[in-house]
């Protein structure tokens, strides 16, 4: 049964169709999952200790960056799958995740400056989380240019797997060297944050949050999917049936 | 027909790539130029205040040597791209990563090496202490075959592309950074004179992993990027 | 109600955090619809100058 189901999955036409009808599934469920989790974050979960309401940004800040850790993951798999099986589809995911993922960075990037500000008292430290997720944003963006800059869109899909590939494996080399680069000069002035020993009250939304953001992932990279999808096979018979549906 | 043994394959490659670039021979002094100049300039924005350099100073020699590594890059496979000869070499029988290692190492010889060689004269310029050299030539004679290994996936990535400059540099940048962090680590170690074996064995690994590891991913590349 | 919208003196950070991640948050998903009904418009002008190309060439 599993091999039907890669087989299928494999062809053009049912991967769009099987998506379409997943999208607004994990939409809801996203958006149930969002709510509940927000609701828990900004209303019920107590202020911290230390920094009082300042915390909170923590519920988009560790769920983005750990989304964004994710989804390279996520591309390198499909990626390496991609190369060794030559499925187009899983080609269409590495590069459907890329712009999502290289968001979530971004938002990971900005939301912890905008938490830092209030706790550093400056809104960029070079602390060695943060410096290991910009080298991953520019990672994300490499990416995405290779991506855009080859013409011939199954050339463009197969080399951006190799890099995600090469990508992933140096992460943690990448991560390693700054922790060890960080501890070095650790400035003496700025307390290095650790996470709060969190009660279940706080961890229950950021956990929430987390699955939130994973929902969300899932429909946006369907949807990208499609997107990417249609392009590809404009000339074929089923898109152009389709547009003409579309079109009555 | 006799068949090439993978050795001497390797070896003609490896003279061929020489022999070309010897006979460019102003050309390579190109990256030692730039690795010179880069250097200089750095005093200028910051001042000559002797102690402020000397804090710089590995940082700045190790960031110089990955630019004038990056701008290198870009003739690895460019001249044997436009004039189809690469696509032959990936004809061939023997494992195309021999074979790209073979250019590799040509382009390490011809760019990497340079750097190398001048960097004591760097290191007078930014007053790094004489007793940091030995480290400093250590740390570039491992880091700057990792610098072209790694260099070269990117470049194999970036082949086909007209303006591949700039993106090469963005893909490859992000993955230099474990190299210049280790590398100026250990000349700044080595400047207050604590032993640097940890930096030089990190330094070290990262060179034998990049060695087995590149040529593969080089390789691959430059299939899918002729394909 | 308003103490809460003050966050404890920290608003001007954590509500741009929220926006900024709702800004994104929506954009992801705009940007592929966009994408696809734009493919889509465009395959069906060509369906549409195709077809019409053939009629001419008929009559």
């Amino acid at each position: 049964m599993i091999i039907r189901f890669f087989h299928q999955m494999g062809s053009p036409r049912y991967f769009y169709n099987v998506a379409g009808k997943l999208v607004p599934w994990f939409m809801v469920s996203f958006l149930i999952t969002l709510v509940f989790g927000l609701y828990h974050g900004l209303f019920v979960a107590p202020p911290d200790y230390q920094q009082g309401e300042s915390y909170r940004i923590m519920y988009i800040h560790v769920p983005s960056a750990w989304m964004s850790m994710f989804i390279y993951v996520v591309m390198a798999v499909s990626g390496l799958i991609s190369l060794v099986w030559r499925i187009k589809m899983t080609e269409i995911v590495v590069i459907s995740s890329a712009t999502v993922g290289a968001s979530f960075t971004f938002l990971a990037l900005a939301t912890g400056s905008l938490w830092g500000k209030p706790m550093w008292g400056t809104w960029w430290v070079w602390d060695a989380r943060l410096t290991s997720e910009l080298i991953l944003l520019f990672l994300y963006l490499g990416i995405i240019a290779l991506h855009s800059a080859i013409e011939d869109k199954r050339v463009a899909a197969r080399a951006v797997s190799i890099l995600a590939l090469v990508g992933v494996v140096n992460i943690p080399i990448i991560h390693y060297s700054v922790e060890w680069w960080n501890t070095l000069h650790q400035p003496a002035s700025v307390t290095k944050f650790d996470k709060p020993s969190m009660d279940m009250s706080m961890l229950i939304p950021l956990l929430t949050m987390a699955i939130s953001f994973k929902l969300y992932y899932g429909a946006v990279v369907l949807m990208r999917a499609r997107a990417e999808i249609v392009e590809r096979e404009r000339n074929s018979r089923w898109v152009q049936e389709m547009v003409e549906q579309e079109a009555k | 027909m006799s068949t090439l043994s993978l050795t001497s394959a390797f070896s003609l490659l490896l003279k061929r790539d020489l022999v070309l670039a010897y006979r460019r021979r102003s050309e390579l002094i190109n990256p030692m130029l730039f690795f010179v100049l880069v250097t200089a300039m750095f005093p200028l924005g910051i001042g000559n205040d002797p102690k402020l350099i000397e804090a710089v100073g590995p940082g700045v020699v190790w960031v110089a040597a990955l630019l004038a590594s990056l701008l290198s890059l870009d003739s690895m496979f460019r001249s044997d791209f436009e004039d189809g000869s690469l696509e032959q070499f990936m004809l061939s029988a023997h494992p195309v990563s021999i074979l790209v290692l073979a250019k590799i190492l040509a382009h390490w010889l011809v760019t990497g090496l340079p750097l190398f060689i001048v960097a004591p004269l760097l290191a007078v310029l930014l007053n790094i202490p004489a007793s940091a050299i030995p480290t400093l030539m250590l740390t570039l004679i491992l880091g700057t075959p990792v610098l072209s290994l790694i260099g070269s996936v990117g470049v194999a990535l970036t082949v086909g592309l007209r303006r591949g400059g700039v993106i090469l540099s963005l893909l490859v940048l992000p993955l230099y950074v474990p190299v210049l962090i280790f590398g100026t680590d250990a000349v700044k170690t080595a400047i207050i004179g604590i032993p640097t074996t940890a930096q030089i064995s990190i330094l070290g690994a990262m060179l034998v992993g990049s060695l087995v590891l590149a040529p593969m991913a080089t390789a691959a590349s430059l299939r899918i990027s002729l394909s | 109600m308003s103490e809460f919208f003050a966050m404890g003196g920290y608003a001007v950070y954590v509500w741009p955090s929220f926006i900024l991640a709702f800004i994104v948050l929506v954009a992801n998903v705009v940007a592929p619809l966009r994408q696809r009904k734009r493919a889509l418009t465009d395959i069906a002008r060509k369906i549409r100058r195709a077809r019409k190309v053939q009629n001419e060439s008929h009559t």
